[in-house]
């Protein structure tokens, strides 16, 4: 468990970021907090030439409320955004979903960008990211570009971010007036990735529940309008799409179990929450 | 008032506590050393074809690349406990048997380079068809493993004890279960670790490994690197990060790295990390149990019938297949039953080979022995609790011979059931139950009676073998304690003990145990726990495990330390005018019963053996004192393969109230209680630390831990994301009660601790989950996804 060799640039700037990785392109290997890449080195199942540090660039390590949403950077660590003061006014469903990333150890020096960027299917920053209908900020040598969440994931641990790309920011669309939230999630431990994770958004507009550790990718599905009986056949819809699959800690079915009735237990809590 | 019985701190916990402790890593390392990593296989079950390892030695930093080519001309097989045409090496020879077996070493300047190497070297392997179910390796037409027993059943032998027959043909019931114990693991934190020496000129290999013994495997080492027993110094490190039994298994490794040192011509570091370690180290058993009870309509069991498949995995590595044999003795539990039948095989499968693990041999027996009284107890329509009650060796049978030969020493069970029902709340615990299922909720009691074994026998394992072989190999029996005190000039006392400990605590106890004795205070007497083969007295039983610390090592200390005080009372006796029975020790001072300030300082008397040996009459000089123990009852299996495998025998009565959840299928623990019978208890804190620690191991066990292989003998479990560990948020803490009824068999009383709830608990849990669920069969894991499918009809 030791990693085959790299070079390692520790980058001050975005343009020394942009510029390492534009030469170097899928030979780099960014590096934050280190959470999943470094067990991943260790293994020797990455083996980047590369490794570009971006956590000592100071215009990627801020929080920024901006124009109804929150901005994070890419070198916030997910017990900086936790421990941010407005977290709670500012989007709930964070501040719901933040205690169940990994634990206090690995959110001192996992990051929120980090997570996004990985893009496993039963992480919770990118559920709630496709959840709240956020975005990504990306940019390059040659400029910069959003992306939204649900174009974003574009499969198991992968997305839609060039190798000459970096993840500068995620945008999470801020608590609108009269809007609910909720967060439920399933796992053999406290802490583990979620066998079935559910975040749901409740406004005049939408009823969204997304469902993370199912499908390959966070999904999300409108409910507007839809209660009892009703509400349970959607839900049971839903799961059967999801393409649930057995794996060494829970079956398919037992996953689609788990969407439908803590699906709907989620989707009535954001109701009440709003209401 | 005495030192033993106190919770008092303990001596190595400010180093541990505080980054001080002194493991095997953190020692420095002799000049020049280099660093091993091994390249293992990826595949269940293949012939090796070739190795090419040119580019690997060619690579930067690398000295030597070691293959079955090395160590098999170096070399020589790992013996085990059974006759059969097959051979264990410490690395593949011709093929592999199982994911993750070493097939070449390459040693190098340091870890990084070694492992760079790795990827260079080129093995041809050609797959074969593998054998992963032990009900496959019964299957005459299966994959053989190993060519020269052509099947993979290495063992099979029946026994028979009374009159199972009779019983069963009289019998108003015949009552079964069948279960399949997972495999799993205790998973220390610190993994193996060797550091491996060789002199040419001496022909000797000087080895610092974190073994655990037992050392009985010295022998084993010694044979598999060539040399005899005096040309290989096998120490162990002042610390040990937890073994559990597991530390056992590096014994491979050692042999392994001195022949690694010896080809390199410099010593060799290997530390295994954590995908080795759970991988390739040791598990325990997996096995198949059908378990029939012949039963009188009372629901009294007059006759069992057991038939075991045990499941050692690719090699048959020594001390196996020991965990089968471990509890012979004690195969019918807490319970007065007169007729039993055996029949054990030793099966082969793809899988990581077997070892030392925590309970060794009495979760997988007491999950269907204890599955089988819950099942009698429904079908019969009678309380569970009662059908244990009825059955129970009863008070004022001990020492009580068992059907199979083993000798319970001590207890009073029906007293501690009874105690534990009271002070446990079992009344109150019903009434919960009954709220709960009023609400619809799903709870469940469960209950369970064990007889907890410690001090193994170092002859139960021969009961594999015929009386026959018996005869010809030469009988096997006891369990060699040793201890020896020493007095410096000035009368300091330093004891040295052979129990390699991982944390337990052995040099307080020890401490505690020699202070009473010579009316010294713990602090006054210095223990050393690391072992050295060369210098220090051993013998095979040496080391830490089958829970001999408190009854055996404890009582080796006792005996050495009133060997030396009768020296130093004849002693005393000269100087102070009395007679030697009259002479005291207390508060750092040897005095005269009836007149306290005729006296000594024990110093002084201490010193005078070496100061002053004129004054001391021969046969009375007090300067070092080593004490070998064996206790009588452990004898050699027996003509009819009566075997006393264990000298101890504790008791304990478990019972829980667990609640499913029925959605998620998630089991919650309401309450558990654990009663335990282990005879004299030297220092409650640790007891409760042993109990506490047994319990965690056994809540992983039963709802959280499996190693799982694909049919294909792919791990599947190779990281903590897949081989789950309940951590402290997953544990809740159980009542712990005590009834003691010391040993008659052991010089300070205890009876070991270590493991019963290992044997207990996960089956204890697997009873409540049945009662809440209404099911008649279920196997460990209990995780949620399989609770789930089982949840009754109409849940919502």
């Amino acid at each position: 468990m030791k990693s085959a060799p790299f070079d390692y640039v520790r980058v001050g700037s975005l343009a020394e970021a942009h510029a390492v990785l534009a030469a170097e392109g899928g030979d780099a290997a960014v590096i934050a907090g280190g959470q999943t890449l470094v067990p991943l080195l260790s293994m020797r199942m990455a083996r980047p030439k590369v490794l570009v540090d971006i956590m000592r660039v100071p215009e990627l390590a801020v929080i920024v409320a901006e124009n109804d949403s929150i901005r994070v950077g890419a070198a916030v660590r997910q017990a900086e955004l936790l421990a941010w003061p407005e977290l709670g006014a500012s989007q709930p469903l964070l501040a719901l979903a933040l205690p169940w990333v990994g634990h206090a150890q690995t959110r001192a020096r996992g990051t929120v960008c980090g997570s996004i960027a990985l893009a496993d299917p039963s992480a919770e920053l990118p559920l709630c990211l496709v959840a709240l209908g956020g975005d990504v900020v990306l940019s390059s040598k040659g400029g910069r570009r959003t992306v939204a969440a649900d174009d974003f994931f574009t499969g198991l641990m992968s997305t839609d971010r060039r190798d000459d790309e970096l993840i500068e920011a995620v945008r999470f669309p801020g608590r609108r007036t009269s809007e609910g939230f909720a967060f439920r999630e399933f796992a053999r431990r406290h802490g583990d990735f979620a066998i079935v994770a559910c975040a749901a958004v409740a406004n005049e507009k939408v009823l969204r529940l997304a469902i993370g550790g199912v499908a390959d990718r966070p999904v999300a599905r409108d409910f507007k309008g839809l209660d009892g009986a009703a509400l349970d056949d959607a839900l049971d819809a839903f799961a059967s799409e999801l393409d649930a699959r057995d794996d060494l800690h829970a079956t398919a079915d037992y996953r689609r179990m788990l969407v439908r009735k803590l699906g709907r237990t989620t989707i009535e809590e954001a109701r009440r929450c709003r209401a | 008032m005495s030192w033993v019985g106190q919770s008092i701190e303990r001596v190595e916990d400010a180093a541990l506590l505080t980054g001080r402790g002194r493991y095997i890593d953190d020692l420095g390392t002799p000049p020049g050393t280099l660093h091993a990593a091994i390249l293992r296989s990826p595949h269940a079950h293949a012939m090796i074809r070739d190795i090419r390892t040119d580019a690997a030695r060619a690579a930067k930093g690398v000295t030597a690349v070691i293959t079955a080519a090395e160590v098999t001309r170096l070399g020589g097989p790992l013996l085990a406990g059974i006759r059969a045409p097959i051979q264990c090496w410490p690395i593949a020879v011709e093929r592999v048997r199982y994911v993750g077996e070493p097939v070449a070493v390459v040693v190098a300047a340091d870890r990084y380079l070694a492992e760079d190497a790795l990827d260079l070297i080129e093995v041809d392997y050609e797959p074969l068809a593998c054998v992963v179910h032990p009900r496959d390796a019964l299957d005459p037409t299966s994959a053989v493993l190993h060519a020269g027993l052509k099947s993979n059943i290495a063992s099979d032998r029946s026994f028979r004890y009374g009159d199972p027959e009779k019983a069963f043909a009289e019998a108003a019931h015949r009552i079964a279960v069948a279960v399949h114990y997972p495999r799993n693991s205790c998973t220390p934190i610190e993994t193996y670790g060797v550091v491996a020496d060789y002199d040419p000129w001496e022909d000797a290999y000087d080895i610092l490994a974190n073994f655990q013994g037992p050392f009985s495997i010295h022998p084993v080492i010694a044979r598999a690197l060539k040399v005899p027993g005096n040309r290989l110094r096998l120490r162990t490190p002042p610390d040990s990060g937890g073994s559990f039994g597991v530390k056992q298994g590096v014994f491979p490794y050692i042999a392994l790295m001195g022949i690694a040192a010896r080809v390199a011509g410099r010593p060799v570091k290997w530390i295994e990390d954590r995908l080795e370690h759970l991988a390739a180290s040791v598990s325990a058993t997996n096995r198949m149990i059908s378990l029939e009870a012949a039963v009188a309509a009372d629901g009294r069991v007059t006759a069992l019938a057991w038939d075991q498949v045990e499941d050692v995995g690719a090699h048959i590595r020594a001390p196996e297949p020991a965990t089968l044999y471990r509890m012979h003795g004690n195969l019918t539990g807490a319970y007065d039953i007169r007729n039993v039948s055996v029949r054990n095989r030793v099966v082969l499968t793809n899988k990581t080979p077997t070892g030392l693990n925590r309970g060794f041999g009495g979760p997988q027996v007491y999950y269907a022995l204890e599955r089988l009284m819950q099942r009698i107890a429904i079908e019969l329509r009678l309380d569970p609790l009662d059908v244990i009650r009825r059955n129970l060796v009863p008070s004022g049978a001990f020492p009580y011979k068992t059907a199979t030969g083993g000798l319970l020493d001590s207890g009073d069970y029906p007293a501690a059931v009874a105690a534990a029902v009271e002070d446990g709340g079992l009344a109150a615990l019903k009434v919960r139950q009954t709220s709960a299922r009023a609400e619809g909720r799903l709870y469940g009691i469960g209950y369970t009676a064990v007889v907890e074994p410690s001090v193994s026998n170092m002859g139960y394992i021969t009961t594999v073998l015929t009386p026959e072989e018996r005869r010809k190999a030469g009988p096997k029996n006891g369990a060699q304690a040793t201890a020896t005190i020493a007095l410096d000039p000035a009368g300091a006392v330093s004891v040295h003990i052979a129990s390699v400990p991982q944390g337990q605590g052995h040099r307080t106890v020890v401490a505690q145990i020699v202070a009473d004795a010579l009316g010294l205070a713990p602090k006054d007497i210095r223990v050393v726990t690391e072992m050295d083969t060369a210098r220090d007295a051993w013998s095979i039983a040496s080391g830490n495990y089958s829970s001999r610390f408190a009854p055996a090592v404890c009582g080796a200390v006792q005996l050495a330390a009133e060997r030396i005080k009768a020296k130093l009372s004849r002693a005393a006796a000269a100087q102070l005018n009395v007679p030697a029975g009259e002479i005291e020790f207390a508060g750092g001072r040897v005095h005269a019963r009836h007149n306290p300030d005729n006296a000594l300082p024990f110093g002084r008397l201490a010193a005078a053996s070496h100061w002053a040996p004129g004054t001391v009459a021969d046969g009375d000089h007090a300067l070092r004192e080593t004490v070998f123990w064996t206790p009588p009852q452990l004898a050699a299996p027996g003509e009819d393969d009566d075997i006393n495998s264990s000298l101890c025998h504790g008791f304990i009565f478990d019972f829980c109230g667990v609640e499913v959840d029925c959605v998620t299928g998630e089991l919650r623990i309401d309450k558990y209680v654990t009663m335990h019978d282990c005879g004299r208890v030297l220092h409650p804190g640790m007891v409760a630390g042993q109990v506490t620690g047994g319990f965690a191991h056994a809540l992983g066990a039963a709802v959280y831990e499996e190693f799982v292989y694909g049919d294909d003998g792919s791990f599947r479990t190779g990281t903590f994301a897949d081989y789950l560990l309940p951590t402290t948020m997953e544990v809740p803490t159980p009542v712990i009660l005590h009834y003691e009824s010391p040993s008659p068999f052991t010089p300070l009383g205890a009876k070991g601790v270590g493991e019963g709830n290992c044997m207990s608990t996960p089956v204890c849990l697997a009873n409540a989950v049945a009662d809440a669920l209404g099911i008649a069969e279920i196997d460990l894991p209990l995780s949620p996804a399989k609770l789930a499918a089982l949840l009754p009809r109409g849940a919502p």
